[in-house]
């Protein structure tokens, strides 16, 4: 394993189009659920424990050779919200083509041919790490930072936050990133003999219905 | 003292009479888990889950299973909000819902809410398993502490198979000692009530709903299968009923 490759694939400027997702706090911003570098902090350790428990979990099934299309049924399962299935697939998408010009692989040839249209964008960012060299570990590392980077990120756009304001919370969550992690490359081992039904399924209500507000509004800055 | 706390098993085996009704050749009511037929309509037989005693508490594991048969239908209420109390035996206490509906049969599971009283800490599993020519409607709600008391720890898992594959799989934690950020924008915000309506029906396959939101406080979306979804958060009990049933009603 290249500890560089890592580095690599969850570089910010690898080109795979979460730039233009909030991770729902667009969404929160609007409805003055997120304010400020406190609220903030409460999104994103709400959402790391949810959405980016699902996600890491996910990732390291699919770094560990689960079958890709049981994972991203399971991530189905687990996306009620079809803005949010729809943006999972455009980034699945998009992260598929740039991890096959960076470590082409017949796995990932193979889940282009079985999802035209994208598949999950964790259960693609797990097999992008497994052609890249990479463990479950790495892999669920990948999918829970960026599933709180990306909010981050966001909301000093939306908010004219102070960019290190915005670290500085990353950099708070960082424990409970490594928990997240541990509980997600867990699960994901119990899933390989058990079956993806082993898999975390955190739910977030409001992450779920903002998604579905957010997709109808006219105007947006995110795609998410 | 016992330490082990209350093992409950209640038993639902709905069955077509061949006359046009519904029969219940199982009816097993079981410790503080008892059940009573009432009055049904049409081919539909009503059962009510009855509390015989307040729980669960710390320590006992519930368990309710139904089987609706091919062609039968069967519509669960309760007579009361079930409420999770801390106990004297050690543990969190266990509530797991087991819901088995075959062909051209229809099931309604609509209890009243759940009540997690401060200092309980009660882990709920519901699983549905459905025949593809079957229909379901399930209502779950929730509500975070009595009036003006906080939370004690409810974890609440929901798992619904259509033919075999998993539609729906989604679980919530909330309350003391609860992973981080449960109570706050991206989770619940403050809610102390939410909900969730499952309506699966084999026309959704072709024609599934449109996604909408009701308010701020609640969406309709079609699930990937012949399912729909409502999920709702509120204040209190009142209005997230209310949502529901509006939601419900918009589905009608």
């Amino acid at each position: 394993m290249s500890r560089a490759a890592l580095l690599v694939l969850a570089d910010g400027r690898f080109p795979a189009g979460g730039h233009a997702h909030s991770g729902g706090a667009e969404a929160a911003v609007k409805a003055g659920r997120i304010s400020g570098a406190a609220s903030l902090a409460d999104f994103c350790r709400g959402r790391l424990h949810t959405a980016g428990l699902v996600a890491a979990g996910l990732a390291a099934a699919a770094a560990l050779g689960t079958d890709p299309v049981a994972l991203d049924r399971a991530a189905d399962a687990r996306t009620p919200s079809p803005a949010l299935r729809l943006a999972a697939r455009k980034l699945g998408r998009q992260l598929l083509r740039a991890a096959r010009a960076t470590w082409p692989s017949a796995e990932l040839d193979a889940l282009g041919r079985e999802f035209p249209k994208g598949a999950h964008q964790p259960v693609v960012l797990g097999l992008a790490a497994r052609a890249a060299g990479l463990g479950p570990v790495d892999a669920a590392y990948c999918a829970a930072y960026e599933n709180v980077s990306g909010p981050a990120t966001a909301t000093v756009r939306l908010l004219s936050l102070d960019p290190f304001d915005a670290t500085a919370v990353l950099a708070r969550l960082a424990p409970e990133v490594d928990r997240v992690v541990d509980r997600a490359v867990e699960a994901a081992r119990q899933a390989v003999d058990g079956g993806v039904d082993a898999l975390p399924a955190a739910s977030a209500p409001l992450l779920e219905i903002g998604a579905e507000a957010h997709a109808a509004w006219p105007v947006r800055l995110f795609a998410s | 003292m016992n330490s082990s706390g209350v093992r409950s098993v209640a038993r639902i085996v709905a069955r077509d009479d061949g006359r046009g009704g519904t029969a219940l050749p199982v009816l097993e009511s079981d410790g503080p888990l008892a059940l009573r037929r009432t009055r049904g309509s049409g081919a539909e037989a009503r059962v009510m889950l009855v509390g015989a005693m307040s729980g669960p508490l710390g320590g006992d594991h519930f368990t309710v299973r139904a089987r609706v048969e091919e062609g039968a239908r069967l519509s669960v209420g309760s007579a009361a909000a079930t409420i999770a109390l801390p106990g004297q035996a050690k543990g969190e206490a266990r509530y797991d819902v087991r819901l088995d509906v075959a062909d051209h049969a229809e099931l309604h599971w609509t209890p009243e809410q759940l009540i997690s009283a401060k200092g309980s800490d009660l882990h709920v599993t519901t699983r549905v398993d459905l025949a593809p020519a079957s229909r379901l409607l399930l209502r779950e709600e929730q509500v975070l502490g009595r009036a003006g008391e906080e939370p004690g720890r409810l974890t609440s898992r929901l798992t619904v198979r259509v033919a075999e594959r998993v539609v729906l799989d989604q679980e919530l934690a909330c309350g003391p000692g609860a992973p981080g950020g449960w109570d706050g924008p991206a989770v619940l915000a403050g809610h102390r009530t939410v909900g969730q309506l499952v309506v699966v029906r084999p026309e959704f396959g072709a024609d599934p709903v449109t996604a909408r939101v009701l308010g701020e406080g609640a969406s309709v979306v079609p699930l990937a299968g012949p399912a729909a979804l409502v999920t709702a958060v509120a204040p209190d009990a009142l209005r997230l009923r209310r949502l529901l049933d509006e939601a419900l009603t918009s589905l009608l």
